[in-house]
């Protein structure tokens, strides 16, 4: 068994690990490794074709492999090491040693600093709890744009869809372009969770109706998807069997939701948020754990991409400093979300430090609100929102002098002052 | 060859599940040719592989009957069977639980009948079992223990079952429905369709372990015809996340039904469910949302903080029952039944296949296999194995260096072993290796295991299939 020790060690190569990557870099740090578990950097990115990314990053509108190539092309050039092929099988985080295999054998690598940038994954059907046989051409829609996109495979011809956050939605497109029928798109909620220039560029560009309201009850067909039976659901979100109506499919993509990947985090004894499913950090990204770091998707869920990288930027700077012995001191001040904020990350604050960013999302659709940030109950910052929804993730930046009277405060409360709710 | 030239066996086992390869692997104890006939592609596809898993203890069956009998004995030969072939089994113990004084007067009754069927139980207090078992509802106010409750892989133990008769050189046919039964000088002639075409053996006796179409099987050979009720039971697998009970928990029987069970599986989920519902399609495995929901609220009885959360899948099984017993033996001369075996048949099966073997043997005079290995390797298992052996696999087959399920770090040399030994689709690598039975439920490894099922088996990734044919995971069917 081969053994290594690194200063830090990166697990995934998505846009959050080529992030941290690259900022530990340029922040000084030097005895890095990356550990990737496909066979090539960009994680996520690389089946999602599409355009709309870097808008924020680069100031141009990208294709998720031509983000990625730009930040893999940015490593390469610093001789950042990778390994891929290589899955980290779990994080010891009081010895920080990570221990992962590939076809080479059973490697331990005794860490500084692990930065866990895992990304997160799909719910599948099981989660939904959606009853009826279990048949061929029910796919979880990141698994469909895979096989679609990397794999070049034609999945189905008559497709229905269930979840109308943006997978689901940039699906119904990309299986119209497939040359496949698309039947509908059903979201549970009375409003969609995606981004409104999804619906508007891949639902409402093709005719395609979105169901609001709506769930699948049942999945029909012994081998093959036949037809799924879909409901609307009444305020607390139960099926009105009454509206049952059988819709004739061979393929029912479900993108019902993404958690983020917490399997190593558990195994390394990192403590998780109830909220998130991701990790609890403090304004460094690091966790309970000393050392270990989180960012990107296993962190929180982002719609975004150009937010992974700039969080994942700052997560590797906080990383190279840690290693080059600059921790922030222990104290820590929790930040109490209230009034329809769901939650923020960072979850603890620092005592010193500078400009803070806290990213949050709310737990409905709210129009003319405010965000406001309160420490010792005197607010400190505060703007207006024309509305804030479930699908996109609000961003709060402080000054140096609002971030000090923050550090400075006993508590810390961030609040959402709702003025109307959807 | 018979006399008219087709292939001859001394027994012919109709049926892949547990009982038939139980039985087709105790056959193998003996010098002969056996041949066992499977309608599917595939073992273990049938109840043997959608039923709660348990080795009952056997205090449940009534003394005096064949499922008391066979379950009792499979009990005690249960962990020795697993070891030899080396089948995940774990002798948890097992609680029933009783809410009110009628419970507890079914626990009475539970218990006698253990004693009359030689099984030992105890009956313990509310607090006694939360003690041991904590998140128990406050609600139990008593229990039955039953220390040799077990539980068991099912369909790895068909599995493997199938695999030590196949090494034994018992002879098997896939995708072979019987279509026909005849007598004959030689014994039995059985009429066999695969595909398009019509296959004939011939048979000195056969056994009759076609699950749900053991009445078909039955009504072509016997005067005396069976007719099998299919009962329905639906199920929900918790993620191993959530571990809430060591035992197997069982509700004492009421009038509403009865009672569902929660239970750790071998594997460190936790598998809720059944109910029981009498349909007339033997092969409707659907799950239906009242069903599901019904399940895991009286579930909830039993244990209130299980979280509708963990819940990665839900799969229904099918029971085959007819009449209140099971039906095993020899029906007609060399004929043998092995018929209705709904629960506890699982539990039952080490002691059906041993008995059935050991007839067959009796009735035409097989002598003892002196070269029977009884011994079965499993495939070697990467995600339980210690670092040492981690390497140890790795340098024999660098696939073992790559994980291909995440979930449950199920690495490319397992897939393609399983492919080896017989898989065929993704349904049938997921029960041999467990890639895709996470919580991402083969979200993410599908496209590869598509790609590893196509090259081993030498097709295109098109004619990769979920159970068989029709159910093509990629082009949209047809």
């Amino acid at each position: 068994m081969k053994e290594l020790n690194k200063d830090i060690v990166i697990i995934g190569a998505g846009p959050a690990g080529l992030a941290a990557a690259l900022s530990a870099h340029d922040s000084g740090a030097r005895d890095m490794i990356v550990l990737e578990r496909d066979e090539y950097s960009g994680g996520i990115l690389n089946q999602c074709i599409h355009n709309g990314f870097g808008l924020h990053t680069f100031k141009e509108e990208l294709t998720g492999p031509e983000y990625a190539a730009r930040f893999s092309a940015m490593v390469e050039e610093r001789g950042i090491a990778c390994l891929f092929g290589t899955t980290v099988l779990s994080v010891d985080g009081g010895q920080k040693t990570v221990t992962a295999v590939n076809r080479d054998g059973i490697m331990k690598i005794h860490a500084r600093a692990i930065i866990l940038a895992c990304g997160c994954r799909e719910r599948p059907r099981g989660a939904v709890n959606i009853a009826g046989t279990r048949p061929a051409g029910v796919y979880s829609a990141g698994t469909a744009q895979r096989l679609i996109n990397i794999d070049g495979k034609h999945i189905g011809n008559d497709v229905f869809i269930l979840g109308s956050g943006d997978i689901g939605l940039i699906m119904a497109r990309r299986m119209i372009f497939e040359g496949a029928r698309v039947h509908g798109v059903a979201e549970l909620m009375p409003y969609s969770s995606g981004l409104n220039r999804n619906i508007a560029q891949c639902l409402d560009d093709f005719d395609i109706p979105l169901m609001l309201s709506t769930t699948v009850v049942d999945i029909r067909g012994r081998n093959r998807v036949s037809s799924v039976v879909v409901a609307n659901v009444d305020g607390s979100k139960k099926p009105i069997m009454s509206t049952a109506r059988e819709i004739p499919c061979d393929t029912l993509l479900l993108s019902v939701g993404l958690l983020p990947e917490n399997e190593l985090a558990s195994s390394a004894g990192v403590g998780l948020c109830r909220a998130t499913g991701g990790g609890d950090v403090d304004d460094t990204f690091m966790t309970d754990t000393d050392g270990v770091f989180m960012c990107g998707n296993c962190l929180h869920v982002h719609d975004l991409v150009d937010y992974v990288s700039s969080e994942s930027a700052a997560c590797g700077r906080f990383a190279a400093q840690y290693v080059a012995g600059n921790k922030a001191d222990g104290q820590k001040t929790e930040v109490c979300v209230t009034g329809g904020v769901r939650y923020c990350v960072p979850q603890r604050i620092s005592k010193s430090g500078g400009a803070l960013t806290f990213r949050m999302r709310v737990d409905g659709v709210y129009r003319k609100c405010r965000l406001a940030v309160y420490a010792d109950g005197k607010e400190v910052f505060a703007k207006t929102r024309p509305i804030c929804t479930l699908g996109e993730m609000e961003t709060v930046e402080l000054n140096a002098a609002q971030s000090d009277a923050v550090r400075g405060a006993r508590s810390v409360e961030i609040k959402l002052i709702k003025a109307v709710e959807v | 060859m018979d006399n008219n030239g087709v292939k001859a066996y001394d027994c012919i086992i109709i049926g892949g599940g547990v009982i038939g390869t139980f039985a087709a692997r105790e056959l193998a104890r003996f010098n002969g040719r056996f041949l066992l006939l499977e309608a599917a592609g595939d073992v273990s596809v049938g109840t043997s592989k959608a039923n709660s898993g348990i080795v009952h203890a056997g205090y449940d069956a009534l003394p005096g009957t064949l499922k008391a009998k066979f379950n009792v004995g499979g009990s005690r030969l249960m962990a020795a069977k697993c070891r030899e072939l080396e089948v995940p089994y774990k002798a948890n113990g097992a609680f029933v639980i009783a809410f009110d004084g009628t419970g507890k007067r079914v626990l009475n009754t539970l218990k006698a009948r253990g004693i009359e069927n030689g099984v030992d139980t105890e009956i313990i207090s509310g607090d006694a079992a939360r003690k041991l078992e904590p998140r128990l509802s406050e609600r139990v106010s008593g229990a039955l223990y039953a220390p040799t409750s077990a539980i068991v892989s099912p369909y790895e133990l068909t599995i493997a079952c199938y695999e030590n008769f196949l090494e034994n050189g018992g002879c098997a046919a896939l995708n072979s429905r019987v279509t026909a039964i005849e007598r004959s000088d030689f014994g039995y002639r059985v009429t066999v369709r695969t595909g398009m075409t019509d296959c004939v053996y011939a048979a000195r006796t056969v056994i009759n372990a076609a699950g749900l179409y053991a009445d078909d099987i039955n009504n072509l050979v016997s005067g005396r015809k069976r007719k099998i009720a299919p009962r329905r039971g639906q199920y929900m697998l918790l993620d191993k996340t959530a571990l809430p009970v060591e035992r197997t928990i069982f509700q004492t029987p009421t009038a509403l039904g009865k009672g569902i069970l929660v239970t750790p599986t071998c594997h460190g989920n936790t598998l809720v469910g059944p109910d029981a519902e009498d349909i007339s399609d033997k092969d409707d495995v659907s799950t239906t949302a009242n069903g599901l929901d019904d399940v895991f609220d009286r579930a909830l009885l039993s244990v209130p903080t299980l979280a509708r959360r963990d819940i990665i899948t839900q799969f229904s099984g099918v029971r085959a029952v007819c009449g209140d017993d099971f039906e095993v033996g020899e029906v007609e001369d060399g004929f043998f039944n092995a018929l209705g075996i709904c629960s506890p048949g699982l539990a039952s099966s080490p002691a059906i296949g041993e008995y059935l073997a050991c007839a067959v043997a009796q009735k035409i005079g097989l002598e003892e296999n002196k070269r029977f290995e009884s011994h079965r390797t499993a495939i070697p298992c990467f995600a339980t194995a210690n670092d040492e052996e981690r390497t140890a696999q790795i340098t024999r087959d660098r696939r073992y260096g790559n994980i291909v399920c995440r979930c449950e770090q199920v690495t490319e040399g397992e897939i393609a072993e399983a492919v080896r030994r017989g898989a065929v689709d993704l349904d049938g690598v997921k029960r041999r290796v467990r890639a895709g039975m996470g919580r991402c439920q083969a979200g993410f490894c599908t496209p590869n295991l598509i790609k590893i099922i196509a090259r081993e088996l030498g097709i295109s990734p098109a004619e990769v299939t979920k159970h068989g044919a029709g159910s093509e995971i990629l082009g949209g069917g047809q």
